[in-house]
């Protein structure tokens, strides 16, 4: 299922004194199976596009497609359910979100609600749950007793029971030490793969970027300013600079060391491993010489 | 020697209901005027510290002293007073309806006159680079920018300790190295005490010295030089290591020449440069 933003504009209170612009002429395309970045400093509109992708909000200008559904600026659209339903969105502090007696009910919420019976609700949330990182026992728990972290990964299961087509994750890192944060991002990354689902991560982290995108999109002062690879984007670190942002550290190492070189190695590297393979090669190079 | 602002003697804490302890046998001073960092990973202890700080929680047994004001429930309000702290998530600490009113109303409990107040809640705006959004509602704003402001109303009431816990975890580059800025100028001017609890390795290098917590207990605690020459260690705590220090351990086994693990990025160029290619 691809989904498509055209030229979408939208103003949060409009026709009120409180009216403010967050995006305008947004434009792009998200292909089915592909792993997109979305980045740009706060406030630059990049939460308001994230509830245009499952009709949370509507355009005040445009249209968003999403698969056969097309969701314009001034039409009120009726039984957005299977919208809902292909989009699976993990917001910003899922955990807070969750509020049943127990984890498993909690996880199969969701999917009872969009009326998948009991027992196959109940199977998924077994699944899942081991999927998140965490033991079948933690299902009969409530999720009040459970750890931050381990909160966050009951919430990403209830997203993931729903078994969506599209999964929208708004910093779904934040708040987490390093290594949780390195399981969340893997274990997104593998059910990427292997259910073959387009991926929309919305992140400060340009390492995670780097790592985990196919596509990126640059947001400032609510527009797309760039689109592209990683690898290209990066390349440019002054373009990115002007929009705030910065580039991953193996980038701004790879530009300090070929500044004070005046050497150039052959790609920009998005990983550690990649930038030494990289020097060692230019190493190799000098000596040969 | 500078005083201790804060001393934590041999302190227990278990939640209720719960046998393992939260904190276990943490002792700890906290020197005036220093910015000390505390880091763990999700689950270390780090934040029933934070709240014990602020007596939110009291120590099962052990004693704490803030300000000279031990930490018992006939002095809380006056520790209170003198340590302001922002937590991790803004829309729990916002009380305002715009971001003014916001800010000014710690001042407004705290029966500063008007006059003051208003000066206060826009030089507290300004350091965090809020001014413009005086009279934004703080549902508009993005979560970054609802904790700049929530920095702002702990600094108008110009407290002796600000503690941030993991306040910088949900801004950008940019608004973390603002917000880092700021807090470092007000340390500057005002001699304030600074406690940050954190993952972010920028944010503890910073820091004039580190404390490492671990299941409850203190593990390690030296300068930012020391601690992340630990390397291996914080990894298998669930912590990271600054790039620096891991481009190095990579580059040796790839015999290149790194005397020893520079902290900064600059350090490493050069060494880099020198030793293996400028020959």
């Amino acid at each position: 299922m691809d989904i498509q933003l055209q030229e979408v504009e939208y103003r949060y209170a409009a026709g009120t004194p409180f009216e403010r612009l967050a995006i305008e002429d947004v434009s792009f395309t998200i292909p089915e199976g592909v792993f997109l970045a979305v980045v740009g400093h706060t406030g630059s509109g990049k939460s308001t596009i994230i509830q245009h992708l499952n009709a949370l909000l509507r355009p005040t200008k445009g249209q968003v497609v999403i698969g056969d559904r097309v969701i314009s600026a001034g039409k009120k659209e009726k039984n957005l359910k299977s919208v809902r339903k292909k989009v699976g969105t993990v917001f910003q502090f899922p955990e807070h979100q969750l509020f049943e007696e127990t984890v498993e009910k909690d996880i199969c919420y969701g999917p009872i609600n969009f009326g998948i019976p009991e027992e196959e609700a109940k199977k998924r949330a077994r699944s899942l749950i081991s999927q998140v990182g965490l033991s079948e026992e933690v299902l009969q728990k409530s999720p009040f007793d459970l750890s931050g972290g381990q909160m966050r990964r009951v919430a990403i299961a209830g997203v993931l029971a729903m078994e969506p087509e599209v999964l929208v994750l708004d910093e779904p890192t934040a708040g987490l030490d390093p290594r949780g944060r390195k399981e969340i991002m893997d274990m997104f990354y593998t059910l990427h793969q292997e259910h073959g689902l387009s991926t929309i991560l919305v992140t400060h982290s340009m390492e995670d970027a780097a790592l985990y995108a196919d596509e990126m999109i640059v947001m400032h002062k609510g527009r797309v300013q760039k689109q592209g690879k990683p690898r290209d984007l990066f390349s440019q670190p002054d373009e990115l600079a002007a929009f705030g942002l910065s580039v991953p550290e193996v980038v701004r190492f790879q530009h300090r060391f070929e500044a004070l070189s005046g050497m150039k190695l052959d790609r920009t590297c998005l990983t550690i491993e990649e930038l030494a393979e990289e020097l060692a090669r230019a190493k190799k190079r000098g000596e040969d010489r | 020697m500078k005083e201790n602002i804060i001393s934590i003697n041999h302190v227990h804490f278990r939640y209720p209901g719960q046998t393992v302890y939260a904190l276990k046998d943490v002792s700890l001073n906290v020197a005036k005027g220093e910015w000390l960092a505390i880091v763990g990973h999700n689950g270390s202890g780090k934040s029933t510290l934070a709240k014990m700080l602020n007596g939110l929680h009291y120590p099962e047994e052990g004693q704490v002293t803030i300000c000279n004001f031990p930490l018992k429930d006939e002095f809380v309000w006056d520790i209170r007073r003198r340590l302001g702290m922002v937590f991790q998530n803004p829309d729990n600490q916002f009380v305002g309806t715009t971001v003014q009113d916001d800010v000014a109303f710690g001042l407004e409990n705290n029966g500063i006159p008007h006059e003051v107040m208003v000066e206060r809640v826009k030089a507290s705006l300004q350091r965090v680079g809020m001014l413009d959004f005086l009279n934004q509602e703080p549902h508009h704003l993005s979560g970054g920018q609802k904790q700049r402001v929530a920095i702002a109303g702990v600094i108008a009431l110009q407290p002796d300790i600000i503690l941030l816990d993991e306040a910088t975890s949900m801004l950008d580059p940019r608004g973390r190295e603002e917000v880092l800025r700021t807090v470092r100028q007000l340390k500057e001017e005002q001699d304030l005490t600074v406690i940050s609890i954190t993952h972010d390795l920028e944010e503890a290098s910073r820091a004039d010295r580190i404390i490492v917590l671990n299941k409850g207990s203190v593990y390690r605690e030296g300068t930012p030089e020391e601690i992340f020459q630990l390397n291996e260690e914080l990894i298998k705590l669930g912590l990271d290591v600054p790039f620096p220090v891991k481009l190095s351990e990579i580059l040796r086994l790839q015999d290149f020449e790194i005397a020893s693990n520079y902290l900064s990025e600059e350090e490493l160029v050069r060494e880099l440069w020198t030793s293996n290619f400028k020959k």
